[in-house]
């Protein structure tokens, strides 16, 4: 729609400015302020005057200057060429801006988010003629990165009769490359189409969980299992690793296309996955992580209300790519930032606070967000699924604070981060004693017909033996360890051998950052071996001491760094010598 | 020009070339016009904010000339505006302005600071006028105080390491050069001590260095601001270092912008003059308290303890002028310095900074008691760039794991001093006793050395070898075998 004059400023307050003379324009409107042109939202409407929430910074705006409607709600344009991609929470793409400006920021530029120019190797669906094409319907595909097919979607508001579908051949995403008799005349179809952020894309239906996400984080993948589709928050302080997590989950989940968004943290951060993603290698498919991953920047120095949104424009792209039939994987670092904009925003509309200050609506906000993640069977009849992983980062570390409780209330898995473990450099620090996950039954099915049939007995003996050592540790603190008898005391120890060679993982090791579900579950039973053999070897008269003077014990500490994913025989092997360590072991005793 | 304030060509292209009508040239030359405009009498004074009516549309951030009866001239920015009245923050205080006789004028523009290679070794306030006897500087290029946001792409990751000579910074949270690492101290702690240890032995190994110190003190005593430059002279660094200096007995207003001029300079020696640049900046907490001082007067809605909700932004704001550009050799580290109130590191403002920066320095006051300096608290203390920045080729192949060895064993010997604390030492196993005489020993040879001591990484690396020889070697998991043998011994 062409650009018209909707009102003038009334009162401009950071990035809230008050509009007077708004007769004509519409709720959540994407609007430009001033001659430079800011992008803004509208977002409240009162008579003729209005509120408009703008994403960039608001200097030397002033009372009487033109408000500009473009007619559309605040859009992302989905299309091919996405993946590999930087975007600020408005989904201008940072690379171009970067190519057309110099190191720092300008305000009021406009670069379209898929390249104009580049052409697109286009291959039809053999279509019937005439056939009834609805939403979501499939009409070719497009090789968009070495591992992902790009399949192009009828978008959401078109229904007909197929006319005319373009044949094979090149085309850029300005190229008709279809046409639909609608009930209101012909409509063109391309191979981008624009969806508003706020608003879900439409499916045919939610299905079960089933499928975990396998992110090759032991601890994770073990004892808090995340499903496909499913919703997870990591709380934690500063230094406690929340980025850690997500970027190590980004690195080696088994997602087809992972969405990180960026809101409101470091620069640095999203320069280090900018350089190290490129570099690395899907361990299951090869190709380079980048051409996975599309990234959402939006950091803690720019314009607050674009921190608002971006939360809203990765997980719009997350959601088209699952109407393509991909399992898609949000990283969303930090909502809290996003949750602080909301209050900063409400602030400044001088609305009616809640809790901390922050508006009375953010639960409904929080719960709306996450409720986007599912397992979905897509309009083209294809499942489809996404994930939402949701750092929050507490103020002081106190799990008690509205973003933390509200987040609870509407995840099904959580990831607490320690401080202490992170301060003993024990990570990734998520918290055995705090942390949960209700996907362990949707998961439990798939572990044991694909890694092992013991999984869920496995896990729940190591966990009952880290809730028992807790206790443990209450009565070391008081009278030391030795008032423990040995069958106690080996409790601490095996939880400590579990703790250090199991929970513990590097990410910086080239074979500990990734572990396969069946490495993992073999390491878990080598050690479920050593404390079923050692307890009964103690109950056999044989010493602590002697057991843990065992020199497979150092081997079983260090397995994770030195078997690697492949080599499974060498787990074989080591659990063999181990069985036989305690065989030696006890035949003195009999 | 790397950070012009002006708004560069290339842009101009694509973000008005369309937009070039008649109509926003008149807007343009109106605007001018009305920047010439004065405005005699204000219509409410309060704290540092002044109030006027009935003016010209008047931009967002736009510069304010406000002049006393006596002709005195202070600037100020706009930090509300609207159709009825304008909100202005006066930067050097409203004390003696009066209601009818107070001049105003905006000025169409946002506060630019005229920067220059030679404003080295100079002395200036919190605004950028000198302090010192010297003139003016003329500006070479002028600059927007509030910066712009560094393009995410733009950034080079840093990953070269700066030897402070500090044992306990080098080995276990290593400075990386383009890092914000900020050290958490409270009050009596030597944190001005050990900034200035390291503005003076900070340098990088084995290469050229055209280096420069930006010194941003806000609300800091008088004593403490002739520290540094006695400091400095001491040393001879003196002409390679700027001072910007709004000391506690100057309006708290001026705090605000204290920072942001100094930074603005900083990014005019890095990326238009290639240096490398270090910009100190204390105490952060007093910049806080200005800034919730402000929000306060104008009644804003707030979040914890009184601070304004946007607190995390605007720390921001400074904090992420730091870094490393991509094409560019210059570089900007920045070391700010918090007393955290109470020593309480869940306090807001060294919270939402430790949310921020990539790191921090975190100083404990029973080792400073116990007179080890630096008091360098070794568990909450980290450095996030670290991990990228040490190993082989950088500092040594050991260092990566024998920094997580000294953590792991040091969180044990907090342990297992809990226990000695509940059951006596007595009672404790041979193997703790080893941990206690190694948690002595860490503190005493490693952490502490002296306020001029400056040692090499390798002497610091070796040292760190040295304390672990006092634990059996089947207590280091985090080294691998080969490190053992060669190091170990």
């Amino acid at each position: 729609m062409k650009e018209r004059i909707i009102g003038e400023v009334k009162r401009v307050n950071g990035p809230v400015i008050e509009a007077k003379g708004v007769t004509d324009a519409m709720m959540l409107e994407l609007v430009r302020v001033g001659e430079v042109r800011l992008v803004g939202e509208l977002i409240k409407l009162e008579g003729d005057r209005g509120v408009i929430q703008v994403y960039e910074d608001t200097t030397g705006i002033a009372p009487g200057d033109n408000i500009y409607g473009s007619g559309m709600p605040l859009s992302v344009e989905l299309g091919p060429g996405l993946i590999g991609t930087i975007y600020d929470g408005i989904q201008r793409p940072l690379e171009e801006i970067y190519k057309l400006q110099d190191a720092f920021i300008q305000r009021g530029i406009q670069v379209p988010p898929l390249d104009r120019k580049k052409k697109w190797h286009f291959i039809p669906e053999n279509l019937e003629e005439r056939f009834y094409v609805k939403s979501g319907t499939i009409l070719g595909t497009i090789q968009e990165t070495e591992r992902i097919v790009h399949r192009v979607l009828i978008p959401p508001d078109v229904e007909g009769e197929i006319a005319w579908l373009s044949p094979e051949g090149e085309y850029t995403i300005e190229d008709e490359i279809a046409r639909v008799q609608t009930e209101d005349g012909e409509k063109p179809v391309f191979l981008a189409h624009r969806w508003p952020i706020r608003t879900p894309r439409p499916i045919k239906k939610r299905l079960t969980l089933s499928t975990p996400l396998i992110t090759g984080q032991r601890v994770i993948d073990t004892l808090f299992p995340i499903a496909k589709g499913g919703t997870v928050a990591i709380p934690g302080g500063f230094g406690t690793g929340k980025t850690m997590t997500e970027h190590a989950i980004a690195k080696w989940c088994d997602a087809s296309v992972i969405v990180y968004i960026g809101c409101g943290e470091r620069g640095n951060e999203m320069t280090d996955v900018l350089t190290e993603f490129p570099k690395l290698v899907d361990p299951r498919t090869g190709h380079p992580l980048m051409e996975r991953t599309i990234l959402i920047a939006n950091t803690s120095n720019m314009p607050v209300s674009a921190r608002e949104a971006s939360i809203y424009t990765g997980v719009t792209l997350a959601e088209y790519y699952r109407d393509q039939g991909y399992d898609v994987a949000v990283m969303a670092d930090s909502t809290s930032r996003w949750a602080e904009a909301l209050r900063e925003l409400s602030g400044r509309m001088e609305e009616m606070p809640a809790e901390e200050g922050f508006p009375a609506y953010l639960p409904t906000r929080i719960a709306e967000f996450y409720e986007r993640a599912g397992n979905m069977e897509t309009l083209s009849g294809k499942q489809g699924s996404v994930s939402i992983v949701g750092a929050v980062s507490p103020p002081g570390g106190d799990f008690s604070e509205p973003v933390t409780q509200h987040t609870k209330r509407f995840v099904r898995c959580f990831w607490g981060l320690d401080r202490q473990l992170a301060n003993a450099r024990h990570y990734p620090a998520i918290s055995w004693l705090e942390s949960y996950s209700e996907y362990l039954d949707e998961v439990s099915t798939w572990w044991e017909e694909n890694v092992g049939p013991n999984w869920s007995e496995d896990r729940a003996e190591i966990m009952e033996q880290l809730q028992k050592e807790v206790r443990l540790q209450q009565v070391v603190k008081l009278v030391g360890p030795d008032a423990l008898p040995d069958s106690q005391r080996f409790i601490i120890e095996v939880c400590t051998l579990f703790k250090n060679a199991f929970l513990q993982q590097n990410a910086f090791d080239d074979i500990d950052r990734y572990t396969t579900a069946l490495k993992q579950l073999k390491m878990l039973e080598i050690i479920l071996m050593y404390w079923r053999r050692g307890s009964a070897a103690i109950r056999k008269g044989v010493t602590l001491v002697k057991i843990r003077r065992m020199k497979v014990y150092q081997d079983i500490v260090k397995m994770k760094f030195n078997i690697t994913n492949e080599d499974l025989s060498a787990l074989d092997k080591l659990k063999a010598r181990l069985e036989r360590s305690f065989d030696q072991l006890e035949s003195i005793y009999e | 020009m790397a950070c012009n304030g002006n708004s560069g060509k290339k842009s101009t292209i694509i973000s008005t070339a369309e937009r070039e009508t008649t109509t926003t040239r008149i807007v343009e030359a109106q605007k001018r016009l009305l920047s010439g405009r004065e405005y005699i009498g204000v219509d409410r004074i309060d704290g540092p904010l002044v109030f006027i009516r009935n003016t010209h549309p008047v931009g967002y951030r736009e510069l304010v000339e406000c002049v006393d009866r006596n002709g005195h001239l202070r600037l100020g920015m706009v930090l509300e505006t609207s159709g009825e009245a304008v909100v202005v923050q006066v930067f050097e205080g409203t004390a003696g302005l009066t209601m009818p006789e107070t001049r105003i004028r905006f000025r169409g523009e946002t506060l630019k600071l005229g920067v220059t290679r030679k404003m080295l070794g100079r002395v200036f306030n919190g605004l950028g006028y000198p302090m010192d006897e010297g003139p003016l500087p003329v500006g070479e290029v002028e600059m927007d105080v509030n910066g712009r946001p560094i393009n995410p792409t733009a950034r080079e990751y840093p990953r070269d390491f700066i030897q402070t000579g500090i044992s306990v910074i080098d080995g276990m949270n290593t400075l990386i050069r383009g890092q914000k690492l900020p050290i958490f101290s409270g009050n009596g702690l030597p944190h001005n001590e050990l900034a200035a240890q390291i503005a003076r032995q900070a340098k990088i190994r084995g290469g050229e260095t055209e280096f420069a110190v930006v010194f941003s003190a806000m609300g800091v005593k008088h004593d403490v601001a002739r520290y540094f430059i006695r400091s400095f002279e001491e040393t001879g660094v003196l002409k390679n270092v700027a001072l910007f200096l709004s000391l506690a007995d100057d309006p708290s207003i001026e705090r605000l912008i204290t920072p942001r001029t100094a930074l603005t300079l900083a990014e005019h020696l890095a990326f238009n003059e290639n240096m490398h640049v270090l910009v100190i900046m204390t105490d952060m907490s007093n910049y806080c308290e200005s800034l919730r001082e402000i929000s306060t007067i104008r009644g804003e809605i707030p979040s914890r303890k009184g601070y304004p909700g946007y607190l995390y932004s605007d720390l921001a704001e400074l904090y992420e002028r730091s870094g490393m550009l991509k094409n560019y050799r210059g570089s900007i580290t920045q070391l700010p310095i918090l007393t955290m109130p109470n020593d309480d590191i869940s306090h807001p403002i060294p919270d939402l900074t430790g949310y921020i920066t990539e790191g921090q320095i975190v100083f404990e006051r029973e080792m400073y008691g116990r007179n080890i300096y630096p008091p360098v608290a070794g568990l909450p203390s980290l450095s996030r760039l670290m991990k990228d920045g040490i190993g082989e080729g950088m500092t040594r192949k050991d260092h990566p794991h024998l920094a997580s060895q000294l953590f792991a064993a040091y969180s044990y010997v907090k342990d297992v001093r809990n226990l000695a604390s509940v059951i006596g030492e007595e009672e404790l196993t041979p193997l703790d006793h080893q941990y206690l005489e190694f948690g002595d020993a860490f503190e005493r040879k490693f952490v502490s050395q002296g306020r001029d001591e400056e040692r090499t990484i390798e002497e610091t690396l070796d040292l760190g070898w040295e304390v672990l020889r006092l634990l059996p070697v089947e207590e280091l998991h985090r080294v691998t075998e080969e490190e053992i043998e060669e190091f170990y011994g």
